[in-house]
């Protein structure tokens, strides 16, 4: 039998985290820019696409991001198409994560003084460039904080993809177990590696924030 | 085509689930909130190694995804001779997931009382336990029901993942269901359409409940005299 040292956990693990890594980029990319879109959508046209837009966010907010993944995959398939985890992941945790970026980013949205929108019609600025020059650079100092924030959500949320046969941390340290009956060794270094990953981000993010109320103060 | 009558057939084992679930979650919040506040004392007022203890403890659980925490548990602690059933595994993983976030959010809350109640609460000669259970703890729950609320219903959300260690909770007999009848699609919109229910169900309940009986009783019975 061949004898795993701790060197071969950590080391197939380390390789296997490159795709948590990926995941998470590609989720967090994706999820901010249909966020985004949604957001915009919601913020041109309050009455048509504000109600749609809620319930998206309510939707993906109030189910588990389990059963979203199940449905990716198997929904996937009923369409026809060649289902890989890969993609049912990438597409389950963008939608996931554009339901609460969008969410993040409307209430930075509306932290911003009703009286700027105001001075800003007064100017008879366009919708666009009312984003562009007065809301939007101000909301987006109050939104990087959370964002930043919202990353290690992200990051965790990939975890789950293991759950369909996506082979990233969580996935190689099951499979690492199953090979050398170290349970207690894997998951404790799994579990390291995800903390190794969060909490720099974590950090980042409770900075980010102190800096910013200091700033407002 | 989509069936759903192949799965709805099965209500039975989708009730049984969801009820399971809802226990779960039910334990889980009690013990879970249970923990947080006892945290959120002892980073707040705690002597400082305790204090120390419980920072370590919320960064490990608030930096690591909920699932391997549950694998640690379930599957990592048996090889030090704690062999635990899937259900008590589910419970304590999701206590002590819970236990984190409710420190960080009762923290905040206890962080808020203004200096004055206490010097007010001293000054009736209250021990410090009294001071912390009736002057400090509702309103600071009070102030943070919200977001404990929130948090309590993410937790119940997470607990879809337990069905992987073989407890029997809602995702579980979806999965059961769709190994029956090859209807997956079907059986897991049903099964998280019933989540977003009992999302909503909760956060209906929890915020009818808590002005009542979790923040809203003070000692000096406030509320009624302010009418309400």
């Amino acid at each position: 039998m061949v004898e795993f040292t701790l060197w071969d956990i950590v080391r197939n693990l380390l390789l296997a985290g490159r795709w948590t890594v990926a995941l998470s980029l590609i989720a967090f990319v994706g999820g901010g820019l249909v966020g985004m879109a949604l957001l915009l959508t919601r913020l041109a046209k309050p009455a048509v696409a504000g109600r749609f837009v809620a319930g998206y966010v309510q939707l993906f907010q109030g189910t588990p991001l389990l059963m979203q993944l199940f449905l990716s995959y198997f929904g996937m398939g009923l369409l026809g198409l060649d289902v890989s985890p890969w993609f049912s992941a990438a597409l389950a945790l963008t939608l996931y994560t554009s339901a609460f970026l969008c969410e993040i980013w409307r209430g930075c949205v509306n932290a911003v003084p009703r009286g700027q929108w105001e001075a800003s019609d007064s100017l008879a600025l366009s919708f666009g460039e009312k984003l562009r020059y007065v809301i939007g650079p101000q909301a987006l100092r109050i939104a990087v904080a959370p964002t930043v924030g919202f990353l290690v959500q992200v990051i965790k949320g990939t975890a789950l993809a293991s759950v369909i046969g996506f082979i990233e941390l969580t996935k190689a340290g099951t499979m690492i177990t199953n090979a050398t009956f170290k349970p207690f060794t894997v998951y404790a270094c799994v579990a390291l590696m995800y903390f190794a990953l969060c909490w720099p981000v974590s950090a980042w993010s409770r900075r980010l924030e102190r800096r910013m109320r200091r700033e407002r103060i | 085509m989509l069936d759903f009558g192949a799965v709805l057939v099965d209500w039975p084992l989708l009730l049984r689930g969801a009820a399971f679930t809802l226990g779960l979650t039910a334990i889980a919040a009690i013990l879970g909130v249970a923990l947080g506040v006892a945290c959120g004392w002892a980073r707040a007022w705690g002597p400082k190694p305790l204090a120390w203890v419980v920072a370590t403890y919320v960064e490990l659980i608030r930096n690591t995804p909920f699932i391997v925490q549950l694998f640690f548990v379930f599957f990592g602690l048996p090889s030090l001779g704690l062999r635990l059933s899937p259900e008590v595994a589910s419970i304590i993983a999701m206590v002590l997931n819970l236990g984190a976030y409710a420190a960080e959010i009762s923290r905040a809350g206890i962080e808020g009382t203004p200096r004055g109640q206490f010097e007010a609460a001293r000054s009736l000669a209250l021990n410090e336990f009294q001071v912390f259970t009736r002057v400090v703890l509702p309103p600071a729950l009070g102030r943070v029901w919200p977001a404990l609320v929130s948090q309590i219903i993410i937790v119940m959300l997470g607990s879809a993942v337990c069905g992987q260690i073989a407890t029997q909770e809602l995702s579980y007999y979806a999965n059961l269901i769709q190994s029956r009848n090859f209807r997956a699609f079907e059986s897991f919109i049903v099964a998280t359409l019933v989540y977003l229910a009992m999302a909503v169900a909760i956060r209906h309940l929890l915020n009818w409940i808590g002005p009542r009986w979790i923040y809203g009783r003070d000692p000096l019975g406030g509320r009624a005299a302010a009418g309400h």
